[in-house]
């Protein structure tokens, strides 16, 4: 039996949806238009007021956000509340020196910790459930947000956090977790692991797993699946919209719902910023309707990704986003960090190498790692070993501080690193995803 | 009193090390000594050879990444306690030892050659004349 945690709101109308929507969009017009200089300036220059927004059908003229909007306004400059009414940020990992920091009222928490409430009984989640939350607690949303939905579905929530896998073997099995809440490939470690150990999918108590803020395969679901012993959903979700819970898949398995009570989604043509007709392939925006403190209007995600509104095997109305093929830059996702080559670059150019370098991912065992290679040049290079091991180590700890992530640097021989007419090829990603 | 010597960036992959060696062979350059040092993904290669103009340029004209570097060429009398002696020289003078290794000499002269990698090489070398142990200079290279 399908289970909801809000069932007027998932399986309402699609008239009902709009209508929601509709009054929501306006409102939130005016709430940016009334408290954030920022979009005020954006919206006069395309000659807009809030009154030109009278429905979501208007939601086309307003202008797009984007990665740089936030990056300029940072840290205070989108934001919509006094601040002594915010009571919460997160953040995602550095992007070229400048985080994203988005701001929470209690309510924005509340709407969130729903969101992922949500995910959590379309994953078969009840009071009854023992919640193991092995995602990242702190900046990273994904721990605080599932952490806040397996309370509100009344779960006995164990917050372990991410790492020390044999402790988080232990808990699922003493306190027979029946559901994983972390990254794909942590639950793959956390199943090879537990295979290793000898123990058999039904000797593992868990039976659902939400997985997310990683781009995952369905070989990759069929894995977890078998040496877990569970059904393996995907949860989608961005540190700016709120964090995981935008969307996240049901019974089906056939692509995540949207909880379009909080947000609009929309598929553009990424050249032109044109909206693109159901069922197109293009990158996904989304306009964040009930956010107070941090509100996004037309946020430019860069993921490419294709919405469908069939009707769904379990009764969500909400229209479904397929997992995201791929993106409209050249953003890299690394162990669940945002990592742009631009980055890599700067701290190369930081510490005296070239230009010439390449980026090769791979995922080893369940685990993805980033090899940055360097070419040698005459002028590091020198016959003192410890001299050129001392510079390696501080690129690599450059490369930490920048990417909040290990990378391992390796030099290659000059004019090694195949020099392509146009683009050139910075990133291998040997990751079959 | 010092030789140079020619130190070249290597990949650690299979056929690296084989490579250069090629080059020199194509241009039929003689090597008078060599070691390898090796990290976990790169080497050094460390060579003495009797055309030092002639190397670097085939090296270059290679793409190779190499420099030069002043080293001692030490003559070590062939008999037990030779390099013994050597190295007390250079301990009394309190200069530091980086690197050395053997210097392979093809004329049967009754004495062994090391080459030294030292961080003071002005000290070394005086330390070394004061106990009459001879270095060798960069035009002899051709004639050992």
């Amino acid at each position: 039996m399908e289970r909801y945690y809000q069932p007027e709101i998932e399986c309402a109308s699609r008239e009902q949806i709009k209508a929601w929507q509709d009054e929501r969009l306006v409102k939130q017009v005016r709430h940016v238009w009334d408290n954030v200089p920022y979009y005020r300036k954006k919206m006069e220059e395309k000659g807009l007021t809030p009154d030109d927004i009278r429905s979501s059908d208007d939601l086309y003229k307003l202008p797009f956000v984007t990665k740089a909007d936030l990056r300029e306004a940072y840290p205070y400059g989108l934001v919509a509340k006094p601040l002594k009414e915010c009571v919460r940020i997160q953040s995602t990992s550095g992007t070229t020196g400048k985080r994203v920091v988005a701001f929470y009222t209690q309510h924005d928490i509340d709407l969130w910790e729903d969101c992922c409430a949500r995910a959590i009984m379309a994953a078969g989640g009840t009071d009854e459930d023992v919640c193991q939350v092995s995602y990242g607690y702190g900046l990273f949303t994904g721990g605080p947000g599932l952490n806040g939905g397996s309370h509100k579905v009344g779960c006995l929530t164990i917050p372990t956090s991410s790492g020390n896998t044999e402790r988080q073997i232990m808990f699922i099995q003493d306190l027979n977790a029946t559901i994983l809440c972390c990254t794909p490939s942590y639950a793959a470690y956390i199943g090879e692991t537990m295979k290793e150990m000898g123990l058999a999918p039904e000797q593992i108590p868990l039976k659902a797993g939400i997985f997310g803020a990683e781009a995952w395969s369905e070989e990759m679901r069929q894995d977890i699946q078998n040496t877990l012993g569970i059904k393996a959903y995907d949860i989608y979700g961005l540190t700016e919209l709120s964090g995981p819970g935008v969307s996240f898949e049901c019974s089906a398995q056939s692509g995540m719902h949207i909880n379009e009570d909080h947000f609009i989604a929309e598929i553009i043509d990424p050249d032109t910023g044109e909206v693109l007709p159901e069922g197109s392939k293009g990158e996904l925006v989304f306009t964040s309707i009930t956010k107070e403190a941090f509100p996004l209007l037309r946020y430019r995600t860069r993921d490419i990704c294709m919405l469908t509104r069939e009707k769904c095997s379990c009764g969500r109305t909400h229209v479904k986003m397929c997992k995201p093929m791929g993106r409209s830059d050249d953003m890299l996702i690394i162990r669940g960090v945002n990592v742009f080559p631009s980055q890599i670059e700067t701290v190369l150019l930081n510490h005296g190498y070239p230009a010439n370098y390449q980026i090769v991912v791979d995922r080893v065992k369940s685990t993805d790692t980033l090899d940055v290679q360097v070419e040698m040049t005459p002028e590091m290079f020198t016959d003192n070993m410890g001299e050129i091991d001392r510079r390696q180590r501080e690129l690599v700890d450059g490369l930490r501080s920048m990417l909040g992530l290990a990378a391992k640097v390796t030099l290659v021989a000059p004019k090694s690193i195949v020099r392509s007419e146009g683009k050139a090829v910075r990133v291998i990603d040997k990751r079959k995803i | 009193m010092s030789i140079k010597q020619i130190s070249v960036f290597l990949e650690n992959v299979p056929g690296a090390l084989y490579a250069m060696t090629g080059v020199l062979a194509q241009n039929k350059i003689d090597m008078r000594a060599f070691t390898l040092a090796e990290a976990s993904d790169f080497g050094i290669a460390r060579i003495i050879v009797d055309d030092l103009y002639k190397t670097t340029t085939v090296l270059k004209d290679a793409g190779y990444v190499h420099s030069i570097s002043d080293v001692l060429g030490v003559v070590i009398p062939d008999s037990p306690g030779g390099l013994n002696r050597v190295l007390q020289a250079l301990t009394d003078a309190q200069v530091n030892v980086e690197y050395m290794y053997v210097f392979l000499g093809h004329k049967t002269t009754g004495s062994a050659y090391m080459i030294f990698k030292v961080a003071d090489i002005a000290a070394a070398s005086a330390a070394l004349a004061a106990r009459g142990i001879r270095t060798i200079e960069q035009e002899e290279l051709e004639k050992l």
